[in-house]
């Protein structure tokens, strides 16, 4: 019963605040190319369904591609930087300076790089350059937060650095490792949408596409329906990296078993 | 002699000393205590007979390889993302023991510490009790000539702990690996060692030794006995007077 209350609550919070903008925009007739309805928000949704699927869908692949370049780089950066000690110590400002320098504002430069001709390679640049850093930070972390008593053991049974590292390390990081994926998950959606929107042309048909030509045309409340099924997707990523970061972590403690 | 610290001082950077001037000679096959206050460097010196540290000053002979050697800690300090099995073959993994004499080896050491129908549990699903068993199993799969065993049993409860104790001197006698065992629990101490060096606070010294005479394994109301209570009462005296002169 609790639960189900639990449930209900935000789903009847949302009701009522559509409600309340639904009878304001009505009551106040404001103009719908400025502020449409919810009603209308929905009933283009559900006219544009097949292309919003679509767009989605482009914009869910060129998230997950730069993901999975991020992952790539990420990891590999983090198992160099766990056997050279200075290494690590030359890429974490590099990294961090990277981190915080707006995404926004390093899209034209990756959309120049990417070539003109690829908006698509420059969108899924700009996932994998926002993704990029929580899974190193993660990897890092993970990779310095062994036991120090279990380093002692493999050092006393003649453990070298590389069977240290593959055998204790990288395992006893795996956690922060996926934890560092799960939040890259997110923000290489928000890179791939930031990078639609800079470089992003008719040819990468994404969801950014869908509100930047609805906007062109002064269709408010197509905008609105991208943006719901934007906000859609990333709910959906999030939920879907929690649930695999749940399943890593009972496989990992042998819970499943 | 099977290892020995001669006249070692350990000082780490920015704490000062940790230990020493400390000596210790070990002989094989025998049981000693090492007790002391914490922080006197009970730890520091297991390390430095384990051969993973190196002293400040001072000596540090090792008879046995680094093969022979094994080490149990406080905490079980298993890898949580492998079996118990896989916990105890890591020795002869990391050693690359063929998997043929692996296996015959682990399955060996969970029978000879009660947990062979654990051998497919992981930590997370092992009680404290069973998890401090894995990693004795752990350390004796080597056969190891020398057993260093730091405060395994006092995140125990007491009735787990003397089982524990039990199981020591029962494994201890199949094979007869010298044992230093660091505690500050003085009765585990007389208990379970021929001798007991007494340690005096950081930076830890030799205060005293106690020679327990009475064989073991201990028979059954050794804890009873006039010998064992007047031992305790004398090394508990001297841990006193150590920690006294300190302050």
């Amino acid at each position: 019963m609790r639960r189900l209350a639990d449930i209900a609550a935000p789903v009847v919070l949302l009701l009522v605040l559509c409600g309340i903008w639904e009878a304001s925009v009505r009551l106040l007739e404001v103009p719908t190319y400025f502020l449409p309805p919810p009603s209308a928000v929905l009933l283009a949704i559900i006219e544009r369904a097949p292309l919003l699927l679509v767009s989605a869908w482009n914009t869910l692949q060129m998230a997950l591609l730069g993901l999975f370049f991020a992952s790539i780089t990420g990891m590999v950066i983090a198992l160099i930087a766990g056997l050279h000690r200075l290494f690590e110590k030359a890429v974490r400002p590099i990294a961090i300076a990277l981190q915080v320098t707006p995404v926004v504002a390093l899209a034209p430069l990756v959309s120049i790089w990417a070539g003109l001709d690829h908006p698509g390679r420059a969108v899924v640049g700009l996932a994998a350059v926002v993704a990029f850093f929580p899974i190193l930070s993660g990897a890092l972390s993970g990779l310095k937060a062994t036991d120090r008593d279990l380093e002692r053991l493999f050092r006393l049974y003649g453990a070298g650095p590389l069977q240290t590292l593959v055998r204790l390390r990288l395992p006893s990081a795996a956690p922060m490792i996926v934890e560092g994926h799960r939040v890259a998950a997110g923000l290489a959606v928000i890179g791939a949408v930031v990078g639609e929107f800079v470089a992003g042309s008719g040819a990468t048909q994404g969801l950014a596409w869908r509100i930047l030509e609805a906007g062109n045309r002064l269709r408010t409340a197509e905008m609105f329906a991208a943006v719901v099924v934007l906000m859609l997707l990333g709910l959906m990523v999030h939920g879907a990296m929690g649930v695999f970061e749940r399943r890593m972590l009972e496989r990992w403690r042998g819970k499943a078993r | 002699m099977i290892a020995a610290l001669r006249d070692v001082v350990v000082e780490y950077e920015g704490r000062g000393r940790a230990l020493g001037p400390f000596s210790l000679t070990v002989q094989p096959g025998e049981i000693v205590a090492v007790a002391g206050p914490s922080g006197c460097g009970k730890s520091t010196a297991l390390r430095l007979l384990a051969g993973l540290e190196a002293p400040t000053s001072g000596e540090v002979v090792r008879e046995v390889g680094r093969g022979r050697t094994s080490l149990v800690f406080q905490a079980p300090t298993l890898m949580p993302w492998a079996d118990a099995a896989a916990n105890v073959a890591l020795p002869l993994e990391l050693a690359e023991r063929p998997a043929g004499e692996r296996a015959e080896r682990v399955a060996h050491a969970l029978r000879r510490v009660g947990l062979s129908d654990a051998a497919r549990a992981f930590p997370a699903q092992l009680s404290g009790g069973m998890a401090m068993r894995v990693s004795l199993a752990r350390a004796l799969v080597t056969e190891p000539k020398l057993l260093l065993l730091d405060e395994p049993f006092a995140a125990l409860d007491g009735l787990t702990r003397r089982t524990l104790v039990e199981d020591v001197h029962r494994l201890w006698e199949q094979t007869r690996p010298a044992i230093v065992f660091v505690t500050h629990d003085v009765e585990e101490a007389v208990y379970l060692a021929s001798r007991v060096v007494v340690m005096t606070a950081g930076p830890g010294r030799a205060a005293t030794e106690v020679a327990i005479d009475a064989p073991l394994p201990r028979h059954a109301g050794f804890r009873a006995t006039e010998l064992f209570r007047n031992a305790v009462e004398d090394i508990t005296e001297a841990l006193d007077a150590a920690a006294r002169r300190v302050a």
